[in-house]
């Protein structure tokens, strides 16, 4: 198999065709444009591939919406502030157990914020995001090789659990380049009796998540909780750098774990033993295999770009059973390696090896 | 022998609507149900219902439906017939669906021309919520939100669909009716047939405008309602074709009187 180099937001959309994506409707909003130029550019060169640039992203997933229902395979994508809108249709797709592919790349907020690399959409991403009781699953990926590999097995779980999956990247991912190598995709598995046609010579279909009693209601959200429970137990990811003689150990995704990679590369040269936890998938969040590791590990120190959001999961999972500090660049500052090595090695003195 | 002149259409299900009575919303679910039978295209519809009071139409309607969030109906629309282009899609709207919280979905599915029928019961007000101001709400028209009448100056103006959306050239085929009477219904029903069948030849975005009673929310009794629209609904929202561009007779421009 051949490496390319590519860039971030074009190697997601590559991702997506080979997949077998033939449905995407975006609104351009920066810093995920080249995305949905990706696929104006090739989207139509599948056979049946549609691109619509919407209207908004509230038609965009609403689009998405319609196309998945009838059996396509489907993407969207935007930055913050479109993400927001298209929490409806995200709301939406839970609720009518509707396979699609989200990418927010993300940029500074609250508001209109700024066009810099951020990662202050974690709590949107994975507490649900839209109204109601459900969960969405959230990839964060931290290599261009991680974006194209992560999209593919977010067709296969989209299908698998007929949910939304989020890939949740932020604009440094999006716009950097790297070498890549496209697997082959899975073949897909996707139940025809989820399909509408048209009712054929029989009976009809129909999909919706306006459920007006409530025990009826209740089972609904009992039935996706359970569904919720099986992909945590089953679908959570996480990679652990050189935490094997760690005192100290950072807990970062995306971005912000490549960043506290080369710091981790500094300190080691000096003799700081330093590692890296590193969650892929951000829901299911990988509780219990940082539990595990917190049994000889009594310091973490959680990097976000943010003002602390993944903190809030990492604290739950390790239930007081380890010391927790904080390290955040919230905004669009995307901090350089050394300057987190420096408040690295200042924690690692107080843990007084 | 006796012969069978009136039966339930075959694409509707047996079940009895939850409708009010003398409301416009079930004459139009079994006008467009007729009209998928004549034109024998059941197998392959997809229909949408709006959030409004014809939420449930997939509990009446015996063909393959998803729901849509309030006003996302031709966005969701537009994604079920790109992405499988041999089905009859049509979407069910009311006037604040359409017209106010979907109004930039609608206007835009029907300037993209999407090959899809949309019908849109213009009932003057919110029915599902209990009669609150639409954007196609009567001047002076009194609702639960607007207790003194509606105020051009502080509500604003009815929105008239038909008007704006005739002047997009991706329109092919739009008209405004009612159901207030059988000569009505049959009009309705001779447009909703076309409105299908414009978008079976593939001719582009269709959209017939119904005007409809809501005897529950104007607190008229259904014959005072037929009359309301009579007197005073359609002299503001003329019925007639505003655009048909769907054979040799094409027209563009304003109602026909
Ligand atoms: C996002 C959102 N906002 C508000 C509502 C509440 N809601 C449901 S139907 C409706 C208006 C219905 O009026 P209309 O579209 O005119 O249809 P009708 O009930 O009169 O047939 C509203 C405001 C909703 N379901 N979703
Ligand atoms: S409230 Fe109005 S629109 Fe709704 S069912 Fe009753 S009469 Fe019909």
């Amino acid at each position: 198999m051949n490496k390319v180099l590519m860039s971030g937001n074009n190697i997601i959309g590559e991702a997506a065709i080979r997949s077998g994506c033939r449905f995407y409707a975006g609104y351009p909003i920066t810093p995920q444009n080249e995305l949905t130029e990706y696929m104006a550019e090739h989207m139509r060169e599948a056979p049946g591939g549609v691109f619509i640039q919407s209207e908004s992203e509230i038609a965009a997933i609403h689009m998405i919406i319609g196309a998945s229902a009838t059996g396509a395979r489907v993407m969207t994508s935007s930055s913050s502030p479109g993400i927001s809108l298209k929490q409806e249709g995200i709301s939406s797709m839970a609720a009518c157990e509707l396979p699609g592919v989200i990418v927010n790349i993300m940029r500074g907020g609250p508001g209109l914020g700024n066009i810099r690399p951020a990662q202050g959409d974690y709590f949107q991403a994975t507490r649900g995001g839209g109204h109601g009781d459900y969960r969405t699953i959230v990839f964060g990926p931290a290599t261009c090789q991680e974006l194209a590999d992560l999209t593919m097995s977010a067709y296969d779980l989209a299908d698998k659990y007929r949910t939304p999956v989020m890939i949740l990247a932020d604009g440094m991912m999006g716009q950097m380049m790297e070498p890549v190598i496209f697997k082959k995709p899975k073949p897909r598995h996707y139940n025809e009796n989820f399909i509408l046609k048209g009712a054929g010579s029989g009976k009809s279909k129909f999909i919706r998540g306006l459920i007006l009693d409530a025990i009826d209601m209740e089972e609904h959200n009992w039935k996706l909780e359970r569904k919720y429970q099986v992909i945590k137990a089953r679908e959570t990811l996480h990679e652990e750098h050189r935490t094997e003689d760690a005192k100290l150990v950072i807990v970062a995704y995306g971005t912000a774990a490549r960043i506290a990679k080369g710091a981790i590369k500094r300190l080691r040269d000096n003799g700081m033993q330093v590692g890296l936890f590193r969650p892929i998938t951000l829901w299911p969040f990988p509780e219990a295999e940082l539990r595990a590791l917190s049994a000889r590990v009594k310091k973490f120190l959680v990097f976000e770009m943010s003002t602390g959001q993944m903190l809030d999961d990492v604290r739950l999972a390790l239930q007081g059973y380890a010391d927790i500090e904080f390290h955040g660049r919230p905004g669009g500052v995307v901090p350089t390696p050394s300057e987190l090595a420096n408040v690295i090695a200042r924690h690692y003195k107080e843990t007084g090896k | 022998m006796s012969k069978k002149v009136f039966s339930r259409p075959r694409s509707l299900k047996e079940a009895v609507f939850h409708y009010c009575p003398g409301c416009g919303h079930s004459i139009a679910h079994r006008l467009v149900a007729e009209v998928i039978d004549e034109l024998d295209i059941r197998s392959r519809v997809i229909g949408i219902p709006p959030a409004g009071c014809a939420v449930l139409a997939y509990n009446y309607f015996d063909v393959d439906m998803i729901e849509a969030q309030h006003g996302r109906g031709p966005a969701t629309a537009t994604g079920i017939k790109r992405a499988r282009p041999d089905s009859i899609v049509f979407s069910y709207q009311g006037d604040g669906d359409l017209a106010a919280i979907g109004i930039a979905e609608s206007l835009h599915a029907a300037n993209r021309g999407e090959n899809i029928t949309v019908i849109f019961i213009n009932n003057a007000c919110y029915g599902m919520t209990g009669g609150q101001m639409a954007p196609t709400t009567m001047l002076q028209q009194r609702t639960t939100t607007t207790p003194s009448g509606r105020n051009n100056i502080l509500d604003g103006y009815p929105v008239k669909v038909s008007e704006i959306f005739s002047r997009l050239p991706g329109v092919t085929y739009l008209e405004r009716v009612t159901v207030n009477s059988p000569a009505g219904v049959n009009k309705t029903k001779k447009a909703i047939k076309k409105a299908f069948r414009c978008q079976i030849d593939g001719l582009g975005f269709s959209l017939i405008e119904i005007l409809s009673p809501c005897p529950t929310n104007w607190k008229l009794s259904p014959v005072d309602s037929c009359k309301w629209i009579d007197d005073v609904m359609s002299k503001e929202f003329p019925l007639g074709v505003f655009k048909d561009n769907t054979g040799a007779g094409k027209k563009t421009g304003e109602a026909a009187p």
